[in-house]
């Protein structure tokens, strides 16, 4: 039942994974139910629904964000990419294929938020953003490898409770290794 | 990284390589491109929306419901509560051999016997609406003065015996340990867990023909379709419940409020009703792993053998049902000693009932009693492993059993070897890297090797693939693919002519997804049906459009299994850097080396066994649910309050394994589940120890207890 605009109600355009839908939203309704509940893109997922576990982690314009914590109605305008818009079509995306290979994963409901969250830390690190760990954060230290413990650092807002830690650590840093040979970085962060 | 163990079988299989070789997980593809579709995620024609309203009281009655402006606000389609509720009854014993948990047995009377009872539950057209609906509702209470404080004083606890009687003695204990010459005496703690599985409870129930369906995420399809038949009065057969992917559960996805509010609002409005736990509903409606006070008192001779063991357990549990964690269980099982004496006592409380938490019993028990293993081995300046070694028992030390397979030595000599355990110096407080403190601690493992009765259909298709039906569910071990290769070798065929179905409770009886005896159990049931399925296949049958299938059950075959002491161990070790400035502990290493049973798929199994191994780090470490005594309720319950690690807590950990096929079992499997998190919080404690020279006898070892401990009198 698609409501009408009213004094609770907003018509919204939300652009996901490259698609455009227009529908009307409750205003209270966040990214995350617009996404699973109206949009039936369900492979992002709600683990809290109040930011504490990263398992709704989508990128909008390219960077990771809980979706728990976003409005629907606040999401127009943005390039919103979620779990089923990273693969290029049939071929996995490298983030993707590595979670697949090292078993990155057990029950698999915080795998879709681990893996955006992944393509963007390896973005942000190509990007030179230092985190909590980097030694040097000084102009002229250049960027910092992206060691184990960067990578724990960076996607420690996202929780796994099967404890897949060590499988996903690796896997992220196959992930990176393999982007960097290909060049296959996709869009920088801005 | 692992053997592939060739399989001592019952001689009715051989192994064909499928079992013992890495496979990725056939849904694999599935979870990471986000096609795989958890409970609460399949749509629904006229989906409806349960939200459940909890108690703000501990104790007390529901004296009134404010139902009329809740039913005025937007989309507000009814709400239950106990004076409107369908009729349950609740008067069963389960699958498991226990009741329905309490707060399953939604609204049937107005008694409040702890904070976060459910007392309501709001329907409507969109979640939102629901939500504030129930947020909007007006309960009246009578308040009664509630009693929610534990500590080991409790005059009030008496012993309950549980899945094995609450009370083991053999000898005198006292003039034992007046005899002996070296004592340790102590008194540990841990705290409330729970175990916050990252998907939430979910439920959507249908009515489909005179059918109830059930999409939920449970450990056990027909343990729940069972439950639901009981709990509403239905011929079992007229429900069906479906689980396809379960975003883990850890002991706490049964019977739950969630599915029997969203049945009880289907059958009301006649149409389909979800109902989602919130992550804040699920501490108090989830289950929990109780806190435990646990003593232990060894005695022994000057070479370290034990001539006295004591280890009582204290555990809560509510006021409405007698849940025991029985933390001596382990006791039972690893060393014997002249006098022994174990008991698990509960004391009742006004909370919630505490429930199965991975490893119950032992993942707190072995805290304790392995501490104290350590505890001893220092004071008789003995080696904790040589320790462990002087102390094997020949059989059960309780029941006087031979064991089926024993290889923890074995997994201690291995693990020393890997961990550089030689060139330890036993002395603490000595290590320093910067600001930090180092130490290396080492523990036992131990958990039962089970098998539940189960049965399984597997079809010959007629383009030459196979159909194994079993309502398995997996719930993140890799049973799915597991039970892939065990069939795939049982069958004689490659992996991928076999196709597993589970999670339905219309494939039949089967097993739940506990105690680690899922796989174990389910592959029994696949084994026997392919074992005679080929025999039919060897006839030279013609397959029908249809196929063939043929179906097991392996009631029998579990029931003619011999009384034995069955369990897998293992040896834990752990390195620490401690700063007492700051109060930070850090785990740097850990290794575990498993004596398991045989390993099916060594890919997930690994996984599996590290996964056991981190919440090892979070115990030892974060968890601790907090309750509040002037209120009843929890302080800070959700994953901002309730800490379990991240991925800055974990270092780069090892699990491996030791080839030991369990010789009763047709795969040779015994059950990986739970054994990971056996004794590696008391590893993580000893390594403390063994950096700072005190002891932490209670967790979490938190900033601040390692802070006010600082290092004991001898580094001062």
């Amino acid at each position: 039942m698609a409501p009408a605009p009213s004094p609770t109600h907003s018509a919204v355009t939300l652009n996901v994974n490259g698609e455009k839908y227009t529908l009307t939203v409750d205003h209270r309704t966040t990214l995350l139910d617009a996404l699973r509940e109206r949009l039936d893109l369900t492979g992002t997922k709600k683990g809290c629904d109040q930011g504490q576990c990263g398992a709704c982690t989508v990128l909008l314009d390219g960077r990771r964000a809980v979706s728990c914590l976003h409005l629907a109605v606040a999401a127009e305008g943005r390039e919103i990419t979620t779990i089923e818009g990273v693969a290029d079509g049939e071929r996995l995306h490298p983030v993707q294929q590595a979670f697949l290979d090292f078993d990155g994963y057990q029950c698999g409901y915080c795998t879709p938020g681990q893996i955006c969250s992944a393509i963007a830390v390896i973005e942000e690190h190509a990007a030179g953003w230092p985190s909590a760990v980097t030694d040097d954060v000084g102009p002229e230290a250049g960027p910092a490898p992206l060691t184990a413990d960067e990578i724990r650092e960076r996607m420690s807002g996202n929780l796994c409770r099967c404890g897949a830690y060590v499988s996903i650590v690796q896997a992220v840093a196959r992930a990176a290794a393999v982007q960097a040979e290909t060049g296959e970085a996709a869009e920088a962060v801005a | 990284m692992t053997t592939t163990t060739t399989g001592t079988t019952n001689g009715t299989t051989t192994a064909r390589g499928s079992v013992g070789t890495a496979h990725t997980r056939v849904e694999g593809r599935d979870k990471v491109t986000g096609a795989a579709r958890y409970a609460g995620e399949i749509p629904f024609a006229g989906l409806a929306h349960g939200w459940l309203a909890l108690s703000t009281v501990t104790r007390g009655r529901v004296r009134s419901v404010e139902t009329a402006p809740v039913l005025g606000m937007p989309g507000v389609l009814t709400v239950l509560h106990h004076e409107n509720a369908p009729r349950l009854d609740s008067d069963y014993v389960g699958l498991l051999g226990v009741p329905p948990d309490p707060s399953a047995a939604l609204f049937q009377h107005d008694r409040v016997p702890h904070r976060g009872w459910p007392v309501a539950l709001v329907v409507a057209e969109t979640s939102e609406q629901a939500r504030e609906a129930a947020e909007a509702l007006v309960v009246h209470y009578e308040q009664e003065p509630h009693d929610v404080a534990f500590s080991a004083g409790r005059p009030d606890a008496y012993p309950v015996d549980g899945h094995m009687p609450a009370v083991a003695e053999k000898g005198d204990l006292e003039s034992a340990l007046a005899t002996s010459t070296v004592v340790v005496d102590a008194e540990y703690t841990t705290p409330e867990e729970h175990h916050n599985p990252m998907e939430p409870h979910a439920a959507t129930a249908h009515w489909d023909g005179g059918r109830l369906e059930v999409v939920d995420s449970n450990q056990g399809t027909t343990w729940v379709a069972g439950d639901l038949a009981k709990l509403f009065s239905l011929d079992p057969a007229s429900v069906r419940v479906r689980s396809e992917h379960v975003g883990g559960g850890f002991g706490s996805k049964g019977i739950r409020a969630h599915q029997v509010a969203a049945v009880m609002a289907a059958t009301v409005l006649q149409r389909p009703v979800r109902v989602v736990m919130t992550r804040r509903q699920m501490f108090s409606l989830a289950g929990y792993r109780s806190p435990t006070t646990q003593r232990v008192r060894l005695g022994a001779d000057a070479q370290g053998r034990l001539r006295a063991l004591e280890h009582r357990c204290l555990n809560i549990t509510s006021t409405v049902r007698e849940f025991v964690e029985p933390g001596a269980a382990p006791a039972r099982v690893m060393y014997d000693a002249d006098a022994h004496h174990t008991a698990n006592r509960v004391v009742r409380l006004d909370v919630p009932t505490p429930t199965w938490m991975r490893a119950p019993g032992e993942a707190p028990g072995s805290f304790a009693l392995e501490a104290a293993l350590d505890e001893l081995a220092e004071k008789c300046g003995i080696d904790p492993i040589e320790l462990r070694a002087r102390n094997e028992p020949e059989r059960g030390p309780v029941s006087g059993l031979p064991f089926s397979s024993r290889n923890l030595l074995t997994c201690f000599r291995e693990g020393a070897r890997r961990f550089g355990w030689a060139d330890r110096d036993p002395r603490p407080g000595l290590r320093r890297d910067g600001r930090w403190l180092l130490g290396t601690g080492t523990a036992a493992a131990s958990f039962p090797a089970g098998a539940g009765p189960s049965t399984a259909g597997l079809t010959a298709e007629p383009d030459g693939t196979f159909t194994v039906r079993i309502a398995a569910s997996d719930i993140g071990t890799g049973a799915r693919t597991a039970l892939t290769l065990v069939a795939a070798d049982a069958l004689g065929v490659a992996p991928d002519r076999v196709r597993v179905r589970i999670g339905d409770s219309d494939f039949g009886p089967a097993m739940i997804a506990g105690g680690s005896m899922g796989t174990r159990s389910w592959s029994w049931a696949v084994t026997i049906a392919a074992d005679e399925l080929r025999e039919r296949l060897a006839l030279g049958a013609d397959i029908p459009p249809a196929g063939i299938t043929v179906r097991s059950d392996t009631t029998e075959a579990i029931g003619a299994l011999a009384k034995k002491e069955r369990h897998s161990f293992g040896a834990q070790f752990a390195e620490v850097a401690v700063d007492v400035t700051t109060g930070e502990v850090r785990v740097r290493r850990m290794l575990g080396i498993f004596a398991a049973g045989r390993v099916v798929n060594p890919l997930t199994a690994r996984s599996q066994f590290l996964g056991g191994m981190i919440w090892g780090i979070s115990m030892a470490l974060h968890e601790e649910a907090v309750r509040d005594p002037a209120s009843g309720g929890h302080v800070g319950a959700d994953l901002a309050g309730y800490h379990v690690a991240t991925h800055a807590d974990v270092p780069l950990i090892e699990a491996d394994w030791i080839d030991d096929p369990d010789p009763d079992d047709p795969v040779g499997i015994k059950g990986i589940g739970e054994i990971g998190i056996v004794g590696a919080a008391a590893a993580i404690a000893n390594a403390v120890w063994h950096a700072t020279g005190v002891r932490h006898r209670s967790l979490p070892i938190r900033p601040d207890r390692v802070l006010s401990a600082g290092t004991g009198a001898a580094h001062a």
